[in-house]
């Protein structure tokens, strides 16, 4: 058995603006305190502040425009839910009729236990039993899949998993990038044809998991876990493969949705599953999905 | 240690692929993550080094001193770790948090340095009995991704490496007192000789099987870590100390399987620094023309 090592010399280490630089238009990037354009005629939006007459930005992003409303997106920033998203979330803490989730956003959020599908029919009172059940169905730390419901005053939000496509999840990795490169689609639920399922959340927690079959999905009100089972090592391959592919899109900042997984997937296939862990071999992969999207869109 | 949370089914999935060697980002169980390294970027130390690996960031500085050896040990220099855990690396740092893990961090220096064998502290002398360096090593922990002793140590003896101490001549004045005289030439200065620093190996033990480099998710599932400290002395490596992490005990078959292996990588990780050492002085040369420091 061999030791792979490596360190690298910082002299050495991998510009990342060099791939930004390809693409030809680049947008324009406000920093905190920056003058946006004068108040007169403006209203000003997220991410924005009033001072000497001028509207600022009070975020590093790119600036929105939307009619008279100016607003500036964050590079970086937790996630801001909208309704109808679909996310994947952490249970922090078990209370009463409710979980409190992490869901990547400034507040935890709130999941109801009459917004989850209890085992053993669909439409039926939540009993003072299913209150004391609920460490049963999901306790701290478990994962979920679910999908935004209501947004609070105060911002936080409150999940549901009433559909048998949500629920706990079993054995996989969750990877966690930003959240504004998940890009907001129809399908964030993906079978990809290398033979590993994705659950894209939009608040940047992604889940990789061995694809199942078709009966056993949903089965038993999404709490079954497959605690016993082995996934093979050729599974195994595939998920840590697309794991080290996902996390090189976001270490080059490209967006993440099914086709550009596929492309980095395909090109990661020249290297070993470990060597994706480089910054030589992150580049190249960033650098060839960067391409083939781009002749992709013409 | 940070807490990392995971579910029952996460876990599973880690602990399988051990026991297939095959890990969640596709390492064996020998396996390291790449490392990033650079020294002497923090231009008012006497040494400084910076080490990162994958979500694991150190960075480390040597301060240097003039005191008066210990008497029962007049030959020799002093050592001093700290170890700082920024409240940027994790929340849980911000005020004493973190204190605990800077404890267990600079016990387990200080451990694997105490041998006169393992850290020649001869070279830190000035005037046997009367004058000795005496050298602060200020380790501070930016983030951390799981491995903080091996991240720790290696980045240490970095800085060690790097680490520049005037050259001092001594004059005799009446009654048999010394004055030091400290050269003016900055670029007039000796090295600390690195080859027998220790280096400490965390060898984790996950279900039956043993591995190094665990991430922050592999740390949470492992019951019971074993730091080896390994010294390189004439290309033999030695064991300079160890100590147990973690709530859980250890099978005597077990803990011969960690020193072996710890040993073995301790050998193989003290090369690959030299190596990377020696390659990064001799690129930059003795003025350095530029940092590459955080950014790019």
């Amino acid at each position: 058995m061999s030791t792979n090592a490596a360190i690298d010399l910082a002299l050495d280490r991998v510009d990342w603006r060099d791939l930004a630089a390809q693409t030809e238009e680049q947008p324009r990037v406000y920093t905190p305190g920056e003058v946006l354009m004068p108040e007169a005629g403006f209203m000003r939006g997220h991410g924005t502040f009033v001072e000497d007459e001028n509207i600022k930005s009070s975020v590093a992003g790119v600036i929105q425009k939307v009619n008279k409303l100016i607003s500036v997106r964050p590079l970086k920033s937790r996630y801001v839910g909208e309704i109808g998203d679909v996310v994947v979330a952490r249970v922090s803490e078990v209370q009463q009729k409710r979980w409190r989730v992490d869901t990547n956003s400034r507040l935890d959020s709130i999941l109801l236990l009459s917004s989850v599908n209890l085992p053993g029919g669909e439409l039926r009172r939540r009993s003072a039993e299913d209150e004391q059940m609920m460490r049963r169905y999901l306790d701290e730390g478990d994962l979920i899949s679910a999908e935004v419901q209501n947004i609070f005053e105060e911002g936080s939000l409150s999940l549901y998993t009433r559909s048998l496509k949500y629920g706990k999840l079993s054995q996989g990795i969750l990877v966690k990038v930003f959240p504004a490169l998940v890009k907001r689609r129809k399908m964030h639920f993906h079978n990809l044809p290398c033979g590993a399922s994705v659950i894209l959340g939009n608040n940047g927690y992604i889940w990789i998991s061995p694809t199942k079959g078709q009966e056993e999905e949903g089965g038993e009100g999404g709490f079954a876990q497959n605690l016993n089972e082995h996934v093979p090592r050729a599974d195994r391959e595939v998920i840590a493969r697309l794991r080290n592919s996902i996390l090189a899109l976001a270490k080059c900042k490209l967006m993440i949705y099914d086709t550009s997984i596929q492309y980095a997937y395909e090109e990661s296939l020249r290297y070993e599953a470990h060597e994706l862990l480089q910054q030589n071999a992150i580049y190249d992969i960033g650098q060839q999905t960067q391409g083939r999207l781009r002749d992709a869109d013409e | 240690m940070a807490y990392v949370a995971l579910s029952e089914a996460e876990k599973t999935y880690i602990l399988h692929g051990v026991e297939d060697d095959f890990r969640c980002d596709g390492r064996s169980r020998r396996d390291y993550r790449p490392m990033d390294l650079e020294t002497g970027l923090v231009s008012n130390a006497s040494g400084s080094a910076r080490l990162r690996l994958a979500n694991t960031d150190i960075l480390v500085g040597v301060k240097t001193e003039i005191d008066v050896p210990n008497p029962l040990t007049p030959e020799f220099g002093k050592l001093e770790f700290f170890v700082d855990c920024s409240a940027n690396a994790t929340p849980e740092f911000e005020g004493r948090g973190g204190s605990d893990l800077a404890q267990e961090l600079i016990l387990s220096l200080q451990n694997a340095y105490e041998s006169p064998l393992a850290f020649n502290y001869r070279t830190l002398c000035l005037i046997p009995g009367q004058q000795c360096w005496k050298l602060y090593i200020d380790i501070l922990i930016l983030e951390c991704g799981g491995n903080l002793h091996d991240a720790v140590s290696l980045a240490a003896k970095a800085a060690l490496f790097n680490t520049k101490l005037p050259r001092v001549t001594a004059t005799m004045l009446d009654a048999g007192i010394t004055d030091l005289i400290i050269s003016d030439n900055p670029y007039d200065c000796t090295r600390i000789g690195i080859e027998t620093v220790p280096l400490l190996v965390t060898v984790c033990k996950i279900g039956d099987y043993v591995l190094v480099d665990p991430s922050a998710e592999e740390e949470v599932c492992s019951t019971v870590s074993m730091v080896v400290s390994v010294s390189m002395r004439n290309g033999q490596a030695f064991l300079s100390g160890t100590h147990l992490t973690g709530g859980g005990a250890m099978h005597r078959d077990t803990m011969r399987n960690c020193l072996e292996l710890g040993l073995a990588i301790g050998e193989h990780l003290d090369r690959l620094l030299t190596k990377m050492l020696n390659l990064e002085q001799q690129r930059v040369g003795l003025k350095r023309p530029q940092i590459v420091g955080f950014l790019k």
